[in-house]
């Protein structure tokens, strides 16, 4: 990955242009919405991926033919050749003849008109009674709907094809048969289908919303419910048509779908599989048409699903989440970061960290060049608002990025120990047993299928190579030290038998498994009630006096931080734009961005005359960094030098880091009720 | 793997944090413990649910022949066939009785395993079905466990490779490769097979069941398209597994990566998959019918469709039922596995 | 404008065993033209409360009254709601103009219709041209504000707005606050503002209530509560809010702390534990 197209910090330049810019009123940006595509022109960009093109070129070919085939060839198709029977390939009957010498590939073309209509007759019958069986519960009110609901339940159990036999017996081996069989056979998968996007939508807030507004039932389910899952199901109707003409060929194939003379490309192969000593092609062909032709209709909705970002049955929209993974690379010819803030005997020294994502222009920088150091025993806080990069930079410090992410620093040492010059093997122990991680949602970050104890454990049993009893005694014993009643009793349970607060209190007893040097907790109460979080806050920081472990706290919460930790950073769109002690935190930040930051939130001594200072605008998204300050935009102190040029993170002079030109001057008063973001 | 077996035997209560400990006479407070055991609580749900279903399937097969339209016994013998005869063809069916007494009479039959008489040959249907279903549930049974034994190896492998966009051309390759088969119905792929395999290279019979190398081709095209598809899912549904933040927490640990991916990624994986791909396994039943076809296996296949064309319901309802119930083991089967491998699917939520 | 009453409201959840009492016996008043805050957290049944006032749940047992007359629960309600989620609670199909129109008065003149629509964004501050523009081409705080406006074109005599801040970002809260504490100076609304945030309540509120497991354990005038709060849980609630900034050094934290966060400050076991305040209206 390219790693030399990032900006380091400019040396700066004599401007003569730097009086007069500071002279400017400040102004505030109206941001720019970023458009998100109507669903035609994301179905037009959908045509110009290979798999889309592919896609409808395919569809377009089969619906031509099945549309011209029987005007071109109907008399070549039925023309009988006693003189050519089951001939096998030649130049003027490509795919050979059949028993009374009609030309096979013909007739192969004429069939595809009536095994494509038949196919969409049943399509349609299985999305008309699906839709109705699924909108049950809203037309037919909640209980005969409730009963709906448990019939499909019990239907979709059985596989289509199972479902089309059995409505073959009923219906008899004819052409209209085979339509209602694999219509009905079709619909319970449908009904499903409509019930799930049916409910999903009647339980968004949208249609509480239109309820509580007076709106009429049948207005709510025409103008919010049907529109807003019409997408989905067109597209899976699209895929269910591929399916439907393998299941009508299948049933033809058997003998009990079109009846002769007429023919569709099962009873072609099915006439065909009875000559396939003399030539298989005959049987094949047809077959072929009828893979051609599924696929059309399969990967036409595969596409169309793909560009409006609808999860196909079993698909997967890949490019949701950045995956995580990793290589490190020590940052080539970087200009020295500044040094960071005196600290004694530092555990973590982390300078010029850079972390890459591939984008869809080119790769995209979240974090851009953050440089830190954590005292051993000390309390260190990052703030940053959502995008901020601040999870990422704790991942990257903890080798926790995966590919494609990218991660380079001048400098990354833990311990002592240079976590860039050798590979992540070789500092696994020393990373297992000193450094602990803390995530932010307890629901997710234990493992569903393991007990609590068997998870922490593992720690033991690893780095310490101790044996399961040892380790089991361990576990059960860190389970009591993060103040868990019953320790016993729960290690032998699975996290969804634990609450949030005690999930969390486990992934920290996980952590001091070992004997930790440093823990980092990210957003580690942000999912839990205000009393839990005060208990688990509490927790990490009995922790830190006990044991002399280092926190380093992130979150979006500025009280939570000033709660635990003696310094804080302040990060905003990849970058740290202050570092200063917690105690300066609200007289004497210097960075605007602090500033406001600090008194946009109010907390239990706001004052409650006044409006609440807002930011205006909304942060920047990783990707569309402006040249100059990423605050510039939104900052009320803003001058031109500021949307220019970068400031570095120097020296405060009063023992904290700042980046900004304009750090620690007043701005001229603001309306804050007109500032709207 | 130790700690898998663990993970089966049940924990001893399923809610301890609830402060709704049993309170009441002693009869209720046992029977409130033993539901809390999980296991004999999936066996109640599960066990439940198997029955209900049964009885949608018997019930639902017994209406085949009155929901025919127009007069079945008429259909089934033909325009020419004097009325008293199908009068009297009628009234051994007991198709003049009132349908309740109908319905429990045949329930009784089914109880003693007495599922009437096949109107073309007039065999008794249970022994029609005695003779056949050997062959089909063999055939169906070893394609089940290929298509398994195949795909959550092929999915995991292909998923631990490419994951976080690595070996983009194994990705796409595997991805092609999996829609394609996935697409090409089991019958055309007996064909293809046929043609290569047997008219072609001489290399295994073309059709009938007789030895192993009979059921080669078979087995193979019934399981091959499955397999694909339920391999893709597994690789889906791995990728899932590695991108969540357990997975994130046991690296966090520096777990060395096969344990990462053996014991956190691939029991979550697997439970995944088989949520998702259950009905994939399931629907290889029905899929016996067009290979059977194929490859002329005297299973049950044909039994049902000759069946359907001499319109002889007798015959279709019970090999319908047998499918049925085939099915509903399977989806029991898929069942059992979920729950020994994720704790909170015994919870019976659906 | 109009007070809204709730009188003894009930709300269970499922049946049997399983039975789930989310609001147990609230009384609580949101009086004329003030704004209430009810506080709690995850699961106190405050939301639930909120979904029975605009007839979402309905409630097993008491009544909600508008001016003394039941509010009606189905049709046009004279009481609105805004949501937490701006992403879930507009139509993603339908323009932001179109949501503020449906909700306005059916008998308004077609004439009139959209100068309200324009009307009713800028009474949110924002820019009516917006009007067509669609949700997702909004950013959060701007969504929760067209929210606003069609609660407003509802003309509701009471608004309800649950969790209207928590999904939005710090530096946005803000800015959505100060415009609630506007509107009602401005139309004089009732307004009952639910949150699981004390520093928020304390900030838009004159009055607070607080709930846990369903009930309503005080009430009283926001200083009073916030800072002498009477309930042993209302205490360990306000105890609990971190204090911000610049408010000192970390206190030491307090030796050795109960372990089961499960520990109730409330006695299950007491059959009324509803504080004496909490029966009168505030």
């Amino acid at each position: 990955m390219e790693a030399d197209q990032t900006v380091p910090g400019r040396p700066l330049e004599a401007d003569p242009a730097l009086a007069d810019s500071l002279s400017e009123p400040p102004q505030v940006d109206w941001e720019a919405p970023t458009d998100l595509a109507p669903t035609r022109r994301r179905l037009l960009a959908a045509l110009r991926t290979p798999l889309g093109a592919s896609a409808a070129i395919l569809l377009g070919l089969v619906l031509l033919t099945a549309l011209l085939a029987p005007l071109l060839w109907s008399g070549r198709a039925e023309a009988i050749d006693t003189s050519n029977l089951l001939a096998g390939p030649s130049a003027q009957h490509w795919i050979g003849t059949d028993a009374l010498g009609r030309d096979l590939f013909c007739r192969v073309l004429v069939a595809t008109r009536l095994s494509v209509l038949l196919a969409l007759a049943a399509t349609g019958l299985s999305v008309g009674v699906g839709l109705a069986l699924g909108a049950a519960p809203v037309w037919l009110g909640p209980v005969a709907g409730q009963a709906v609901v448990w019939f499909i339940g019990a239907a979709v159990a059985f596989p289509g094809l199972l479902l089309a036999l059995f409505f073959a017996v009923i219906f008899g081996a004819s052409q209209t048969g085979a339509v209602c069989a694999i219509g009905l056979a079709g619909a319970p998968s449908f009904a499903r289908l409509c019930h799930t996007l049916i409910a999903g939508v009647m339980g968004r807030d949208f249609v509480a919303a239109a309820r509580v507004g007076g709106i009429s039932r049948g207005r709510i389910l025409f103008r919010h419910v049907l529109p807003n899952v019409a997408e989905p199901l067109v597209v899976q109707a699209t895929m269910g048509a591929g399916g439907v003409l393998l299941s009508f060929a299948g049933l033809s194939f058997l003998g009990l779908g079109v009846k002769a003379p007429a023919y569709d490309w099962g009873r072609l192969m099915n006439e065909g599989l009875s000559g396939i000593f003399i030539h298989p092609l005959a049987a094949l062909g047809p077959g072929l048409a009828v893979v051609l032709a599924g696929l059309a209709f399969n990967l036409t909705g595969e596409a169309a699903a793909r560009s409006l970002g609808l999860a196909a049955q079993g698909g997967y929209v890949a490019g949701s989440l950045p995956a995580r993974s990793a290589r490190s690379g020590r940052t080539a010819a970087r200009p020295p970061a500044p040094p960071p803030a005196p600290a004694q005997r530092e555990i973590l020294t982390v300078e010029g960290l850079r972390v890459f994502f591939p984008g869809p222009d080119g790769p995209l920088q979240p974090v851009r060049g953050v440089s830190f150091s954590v005292a051993a025993g000390q309390a260190l806080g990052l703030v940053g608002e959502s995008g901020s990069g601040k999870s990422l930079t704790a991942l990257a410090v903890a080798q926790l990025i995966e590919a494609p992410g990218q991660v380079e620093a001048g400098r990354l040492s833990f311990c002592g120990a240079d976590l860039l010059a050798d590979g992540p093997r070789l500092w696994r122990h020393l990373l297992g047993t000193s450094m602990a991680m803390v995530f932010q949602d307890p629901m997710t970050s234990l493992n569903p299928t393991m007990r609590v104890g068997d998870q922490l454990a593992e720690v033991s049993r690893q780095h310490y190579g101790l044996g399961r009893r040892p380790a089991w005694r361990r576990a059960v014993e860190r389970l009591a030290a993060v103040r868990i009643d019953q320790a016993e009793r729960r290690a032998r349970q699975y996290p969804h038998e634990f609450s949030g607060g005690m999930r969390q209190r486990a992934m920290i007893g996980m952590g001091v498994m070992g004997s930790p040097r440093l823990i980092i907790a990210d957003e580690p109460t942000t999912a839990l009630d205000v009393t839990v979080q005060e208990q688990v806050l509490d927790l990490l920081r009995s922790i830190r006096r006990q044991d002399q472990v280092a926190i380093w706290l992130i979150s979006h919460d500025v009280a939570v931080v000033s709660e635990v930790c003696d310094r804080v950073m302040v990060m905003y769109a990849g970058r740290i734009v202050e570092e200063l002690p917690v105690a300066r935190l609200r007289h004497d930040a210097r960075h605007p961005y602090t500033r406001l930051l600090v008194a946009a939130v109010p907390d239990m001594t706001t004052d409650l005359a006044a409006p609440l200072p807002t930011i205006p605008g909304r942060p920047v998204e990783v990707g569309q960094f402006p040249p100059g300050c990423a605050f510039a935009p939104r900052c009320p102190a803003a001058v031109p030098l500021c949307r220019r040029r970068d400031p570095e993170l120097e020296p405060d002079g009063a023992g904290g880091r700042v980046a900004c030109w304009r750090a620690g001057q007043p701005w001229p008063a603001v309306d804050w009720t007109e500032a709207a973001p | 793997m130790n700690a898998a077996a663990e993970a089966i035997s049940p924990p001893p209560t399923v809610d301890g944090a609830g402060p709704s400990a049993a309170t009441g006479p002693a009869p209720w407070r046992w029977a409130t413990a033993l539901w809390r055991r999980r296991w004999v609580r999936f066996a109640i749900l599960r066990g439940g649910r198997l029955l209900v279903s049964l009885w949608i399937l018997v019930t639902a097969a017994f209406l085949i022949i009155h929901l025919v339209p127009g007069d079945p016994v008429r259909a089934a013998m033909g325009i020419t066939a004097p009325a008293e005869v199908v009068e009297a063809r009628r009234e051994a069916l007991g198709l003049n009785l009132p349908l309740g007494e109908q319905y429990v009479r045949f329930l009784g039959g089914l109880l003693r395993g007495d599922l009437g008489d096949s109107i073309g040959s007039r065999l008794p249907v249970g022994q029609v079905i005695a003779q056949r279903l050997p062959a089909t549930a063999s055939l169906a049974g070893l394609a089940f466990l290929v298509a398994v034994l195949v795909a959550f190896p092929v999915g995991l492998a292909v998923a631990v490779a490419t994951r976080g966009g690595r070996r983009r051309r194994t990705e796409l390759g595997f991805a092609t490769g999996s829609v394609l088969l996935g697409a090409i119905p089991d019958f055309l792929l007996g064909v293809a097979f046929v043609s290569v395999f047997a008219v072609g290279l001489h290399l295994l019979p073309v059709a009938g069941r007789g030895g192993p190398a009979t059921y080669v081709l078979p087995v193979l095209s019934l399981c091959l398209g499955p397999a694909a598809i339920l391999a893709r899912i597994v690789r889906v549904e791995t990728l899932g597994v590695l991108q969540t933040d357990y997975v994130r927490t046991a690296r966090a640990k520096r777990l060395p990566p096969h344990r990462v991916y053996l014991r956190h990624a691939l029991p979550n994986a697997v439970t995944a998959s088989l949520t998702v791909g259950g009905l994939m396994l399931s629907s290889m039943v029905a899929g016996t019918v067009l290979v059977e076809s194929v490859f002329a296996w005297p299973g049950l296949g044909s039994t049902i469709v000759s069946a359907i064309l001499t319109k002889d319901y007798p015959l279709a309802q019970g090999v319908v039922l047998v499918y049925g119930v085939g099915v509903l083991l399977i989806n029991t089967v898929v069942d059992l596995a979920l729950a020994g491998l994720d704790p909170r699917s015994t919870v019976g939520a659906s | 404008m109009s007070r809204l009453d709730f009188d003894q409201v009930s709300v269970r959840f499922g049946a049997g065993r399983h039975a789930l009492t989310a609001v147990d016996r609230v009384s609580l008043t949101v009086p004329s033209g003030q704004i209430v805050g009810l506080v709690g957290e995850s699961g106190s049944g405050k939301s639930t409360l909120a979904r029975a006032a605009v007839g979402l749940v309905k409630p097993q047992s008491g009544r909600v009254l508008l001016d003394g007359r039941a509010v009606p629960t189905s049709g046009r309600r004279p009481l609105q709601m805004v949501f937490q989620d701006p992403n879930s609670s507009l139509d993603p199909r339908m323009t932001v103009g179109e949501s503020v129109r449906e909700l306005l008065p059916p008998d308004l003149p077609s004439g009139q219709r959209w100068p309200e629509v324009r009307r009713l964004l800028e009474l949110v501050h924002l820019d009516p041209a917006r009007a067509r523009a669609y949700p997702a081409q909004l950013s959060g705080g701007q969504r929760q504000r067209v929210a606003l406006a069609r609660a407003l074109a509802g003309r509701p005599q009471v608004v309800i707005a649950d969790e209207i801040t928590s999904s939005l970002d710090v530096s946005i809260q803000g800015a959505v606050l100060n415009l609630v504490r506007e509107l009602q100076v401005e139309l004089g609304l009732s307004i009952l503002f639910i949150s699981h945030n004390l520093a928020v309540v304390r900030y838009v509120a004159s009055s607070v209530a607080v709930m846990y497991q369903g009930r309503l354990v005080e009430v009283g005038p926001s200083a009073t509560v916030l800072t002498e709060p009477d309930h042993p849980y209302t205490r360990r609630l306000v105890a609990a809010i971190p204090a911000g900034p610049g408010s000192g050094p970390p206190a030491p934290a307090a030796g050795a702390r109960s372990a089961g966060e499960r520990s109730d400050p409330v006695d299950p076991s007491d059959p009324c534990p509803v504080h004496p305040l909490a029966k009168e209206s505030p």
